[in-house]
């Protein structure tokens, strides 16, 4: 009985220890009210089209010229108008590939795994890194599609009856990917589109009170009738929950199987079993660099300081450390093992990376992608916004130059030095790739104008206001009421 | 003849105002009859007495079907209609269909619950008295109400008004269907 005693009396220390009152740093600055966040939000899409934009519009298209104007060249004569020629026969197209889908990663991460961790910060910065991972994915998409060659048997790659009886062969990792990219990219779209039905609505209903009927039409027939209902958030809230719990594993699946794409085969410097966590651990890496580099300048320029904290920035930094650091420790990994494993061609491989012809890329890569994230230890440097901007675009640049140096020094340097060869590109392939960015921007830029460019529910339900029980902290309010007592 | 009335709303300014309030209509027993409001409210469901979603059942079921689907796929396709020798393997093995009914598990899972969440919800719904009401822009902004239904069996007009202006409504006006 002492001991039943024992576990229902409050211990007395417990009368005297008051409960630390830990600050958490706040979402939402200002405490802004839900008002305010709809005005700010709304306001970027009904106010006139800024100048900025459309001088940004017309060189993004005419930048995606570029990528159009080489994709028809390509088509009109052949890839042979590309760089890559035996040895190497996964040239610039594919390290573009793997790029662009690496940095689809953190769109994903931000809103699915983030979401499952109840990192609230995630709220004002899913919507736009959601919209980066489709834009990315479709940037990706173009050159396995137009590296197969004859573009249209592209459809080949899906299992589709035809009269020749001809089915995929499913043992192969390049048709695993075909289902993990287009399977990411649908489920992108989807998770994009079901968080934003809410905000779509709330555009709707501005739209109709300030008599642009044929807006609110468009934005209405997207918002699906969505009244706000509680009985309708309840299924919507679990539907978006399970959402964020397949895209989990999902992006995981996608960089693991791009990875796979290399690792399955037998060619030194890619048969390695650290291939898939540090592909992935890349792919947020890049990921997050390309949310910083489009995210400051629009804070910038939309003035959304109090929605886009210093502290959304920090978290923001803190990842891109944590994944350049594991990138990092990759690369020694690398080294090691291919020493360790005592395999003549592996040691040869890298010692030819960082020494070899292409050392200039590996070395360019080694600085932008384990160095440049260690500055990001520093506060000083985390609340320098340029700085950290900057620091992003070499993040961007590294991750390209990743891919180059995995793809590039594998393949010009196999087993028989009688079949080694050099990389070079055309300037089709130059060009091909510049054109993406423009790609990228135009689809980009048409989101920005057009769609909330943050989730409006979201980030109203993590401000304090949203707060049934209005900011009481039950710690708090026990303590006083044992006090009362 | 009177428009028919699809019920009563009644406005609150505050989540706490509003949270409080569902709890007592919940109390009061109604059963027809929603919260409206801008943002998910945390503790809702438990205010107003809602039964879990039952959407995760339904992505379970795509999930399931996903993951045959990939299976009996590459069965079909490299096993039955057309086996072909690559590279001595057998024709078919779970190991390496593994990764692309992986990837159909995911892509099913994720249509079944927007498919199940739609249709629980019976959206798209682009007519609603709710929608009708002029306030309802300000409703998916930044003002909360709650609708009660004429089809209520507890529905009175005068009880369930003098219901939501004792819980702390605003503005209580009638909804026509």
């Amino acid at each position: 009985m002492a001991h039943a005693e024992h576990v229902t009396a409050a211990p007395a220390i417990l009368q005297e220890v008051k409960p630390a009152d830990v600050p958490r740093a706040e979402l939402v600055e200002h405490n802004r009210s839900f008002t305010w966040i709809t005005d700010k939000i709304c306001g970027i899409i009904e106010d006139k089209t800024p100048a900025w934009w459309w001088v940004c519009f017309s060189v993004a298209c005419l930048v995606a010229c570029f990528t159009v104007g080489g994709i028809a060249y390509v088509v009109a004569t052949g890839v042979g108008v590309w760089g890559h020629r035996s040895p190497v026969n996964w040239g610039w197209p594919i390290v573009n590939f793997v790029f662009w889908i690496g940095i689809g990663h953190a769109g994903t991460l931000i809103s699915a795994i983030l979401c499952i961790l109840r990192q609230k910060w995630r709220t004002s910065i899913n919507r736009s890194a959601e919209a980066m991972t489709i834009f990315a994915v479709v940037c990706a998409g173009i050159f396995p599609v137009f590296h197969v060659g004859r573009v249209w048997y592209a459809w080949y790659l899906f299992p589709l009856p035809n009269s020749n009886v001809i089915w995929q062969n499913f043992r192969s990792p390049l048709e695993w990917d075909v289902f993990a990219v287009s399977t990411y990219g649908t489920v992108s779209v989807l998770f994009w589109y079901v968080g934003m039905i809410p905000d779509l609505a709330v555009l709707r209903d501005r739209f109709y009170a300030s008599g642009n009927r044929i807006r609110s039409f468009l934005y209405g027939l997207f918002a699906m009738g969505w009244r706000g209902s509680s009985r309708h958030w309840s299924n919507y809230e679990m539907a978006y929950m399970i959402l964020a719990g397949v895209a989990t594993p999902l992006v995981l699946s996608v960089h693991t199987i791009v990875s796979f794409d290399f690792a399955v085969s037998l060619i030194p410097g890619w048969h390695t079993t650290i291939f898939p966590p540090y592909f992935v651990a890349g792919a947020i890496f890049s990921g997050f660099g390309m949310v910083l580099t489009l995210l400051l300048p629009l804070r910038a320029i939309y003035k959304l300081e109090d929605l886009v904290t210093q502290y959304h920035i920090d978290c923001m930094c803190k990842i891109t450390l944590a994944t350049g650091t594991m990138v990092g420790y990759a690369y020694a990994m690398e080294f090691f093992i291919a020493w360790y494993g005592a395999n003549p061609y592996e040691g040869f491989t890298f010692i030819n990376r960082a020494f070899g012809p292409y050392a200039w890329a590996y070395w360019i890569m080694i600085s932008c992608n384990v160095i440049t994230p260690q500055f990001f230890w520093f506060k000083s440097v985390r609340n320098n916004t340029t700085f950290v901007w900057v620091l992003s675009l070499f993040v961007n640049l590294g991750m390209w130059f990743e891919r180059f140096v995995i793809i590039c020094t594998s393949l010009t340097r196999d087993f028989l030095p009688s079949s080694w060869g050099v990389l070079s590109p055309t300037v089709v392939d130059i060009f091909t790739f510049f054109g993406t960015f423009g790609v990228f921007s135009v689809l980009f830029l048409l989101f920005v104008r057009f769609l909330p460019l943050m989730a409006m529910a979201e980030i109203k339900a993590v401000t304090p206001q949203a707060d049934p029980h209005a900011g009481h902290n039950i710690l708090t309010d026990r303590a006083a009421a044992a006090g009362k007592h | 003849m009177a428009a028919q009335i699809y019920g009563l709303i009644a406005t609150f300014e505050t989540v706490p105002d509003v949270y409080h309030a569902a709890q007592k209509v919940r109390d009061a027993g109604y059963r027809n009859w929603d919260c409206i409001s801008p943002t998910p409210i945390h503790g809702m469901d438990g205010a107003m007495g809602l039964k879990r979603s039952i959407v995760p059942r339904i992505s379970l079921a795509g999930g399931i079907t996903g993951f045959c689907t990939g299976m009996l796929l590459i069965w079909y396709a490299d096993a039955f209609t057309y086996p072909l020798v690559v590279g001595g393997k057998p024709y078919f093995s779970p190991m390496f269909a593994f990764p692309v009914s992986y990837e159909l598990t995911i892509l099913f899972t994720a249509f079944a619950t927007i498919g199940g969440m739609f249709l629980v919800n019976r959206l798209p719904m682009h007519y609603h008295p709710v929608l009708k009401y002029d306030k309802i822009p300000r409703g998916m902004s930044d003002t909360f109400f709650i609708v009660i239904e004429t089809r209520d069996p507890r529905f009175n007009a005068a009880n369930t008004k003098a219901l939501l202006e004792q819980v702390g409504g605003k503005d209580i006006k009638e909804l026509e269907a």
